[in-house]
């Protein structure tokens, strides 16, 4: 192992690597001239349907907006977006975290972390994220709140995590111990457990209905929802980064 | 041409453009970055067109629904980035190569 910074997988590139160097660097299978300005003519013309469709659209444009501000006030939060996200079509935001969990495993299932081992970082690296990781974290917690009446939200809240998560990669800290294996699955799958729980609980209210949230107590559930998706919304990003199981 | 069909359009335009590198590139990294373009301009689409005015003169406020999915896809368009490129990674561990393709070794 000569190159550290390549230790998983490396084991079998030098043999091809000619093959490899030569095969990457100019497309092996490029494409012919007249095949591309053939394909460009017709992506043009795929482009102009496009552009007629955009331009030919019905004039008053029809939308939910009107629907969404109608009920907004059963909603729980005042911010038409976090409602269409953890209310209206909870849905979507439920699926989508399974969508993260599913991507999460694929990755893992695929090779071991490389983390950020070879990375050399700087004296900045070093010496940047202990301030800027609990200023990130505040910010984070900030983001998750104040997604109830303005933009902010689950989303945000959670993409900033996985960024406090990258940095500390890049600056060469690991994970303490308590936060390894069983405590990284527990966080990644918190945020489909606490949305399919709580939506199931709403099922079984009287006349409620799947994440159909009682209106008194909208606010709750969703910003409970909301910090459980944060937490697993970090997580997965910055585990996504590693690329692979720890 | 108002705004919202302006962004639309340069929404399309990068679709076009996306799919053009994804046709034209063999290289996967290239491949998933020309997704990730296409991805980015349906979510510009997305994005425009939810501020077209909603008919009789109410503000225009923004439609809120396409916001939200937008905000779905980004997530899901960045996981599904990592997944490729984790297999990327992998298969030019295990082939020493970073393209698709029947022949073996060129």
């Amino acid at each position: 192992m000569t190159e550290p910074q390549h230790r998983p997988g490396s084991g079998r590139q030098p043999a091809s690597d000619g093959a490899a160097a030569s095969g990457t660097s100019r497309a092996p299978e490029a494409l012919p001239p007249l095949a591309r300005v053939l394909l460009a003519l017709a992506l043009l013309g795929l482009f102009g349907g496009l552009a007629a469709a955009v331009l030919s659209l019905a004039q008053p444009a029809p939308g939910l907006a009107a629907a969404v501000a109608e009920r907004l006030d059963e909603s729980g939060v005042s911010h038409p977006v976090t409602a269409v996200l953890l209310n209206f079509r909870g849905y979507d935001t439920l699926l989508e975290l399974v969508v993260l969990v599913l991507a999460l495993m694929g990755t893992w299932s695929v090779g071991r972390a490389r983390g950020c081992a070879g990375n050399a970082p700087g004296p900045l690296l070093r010496q940047l994220p202990g301030l800027l990781a609990p200023l990130m974290v505040l910010v984070a917690g900030y983001l998750l709140w104040v997604g109830a009446h303005a933009p902010g939200g689950a989303f945000q809240a959670g993409s900033l995590l996985g960024g406090v998560g990258i940095l500390l990669c890049l600056s060469g800290r690991t994970l303490p111990p308590w936060a390894q294996r069983p405590s990284l699955r527990v966080l990644a799958v918190l945020g489909v457990a606490v949305f399919t729980l709580l939506g199931t609980v709403a099922a079984l209210l009287p006349g409620g209905a799947p994440l159909d949230w009682p209106p008194a107590q909208a606010k709750t559930l969703i910003l409970t929802i909301e910090l459980a998706a944060m937490l697993s919304i970090g997580v997965i990003l910055a585990a996504l980064f590693t690329g692979g199981r720890p | 041409m108002t705004q919202p069909v302006f962004w639309g359009l340069v929404g399309m335009a990068l679709v076009v453009m996306g799919l053009y590198a994804l046709i034209v590139h063999a290289h996967l990294l290239r491949k998933v970055l020309a997704l990730n373009i296409m991805s980015s301009g349906v979510f510009l689409v997305f994005i425009g067109l939810a501020r077209r005015a909603p008919g009789e003169g109410t503000p225009p406020a923004a439609d809120p629904v396409p916001q939200a999915m937008v905000l779905t896809g980004i997530v899901v368009a960045v996981a599904a980035t990592g997944l490729a490129l984790a297999l990327i990674v992998r298969l030019r561990a295990l082939t020493g190569r970073t393209t698709l393709g029947d022949e073996g070794g060129h």
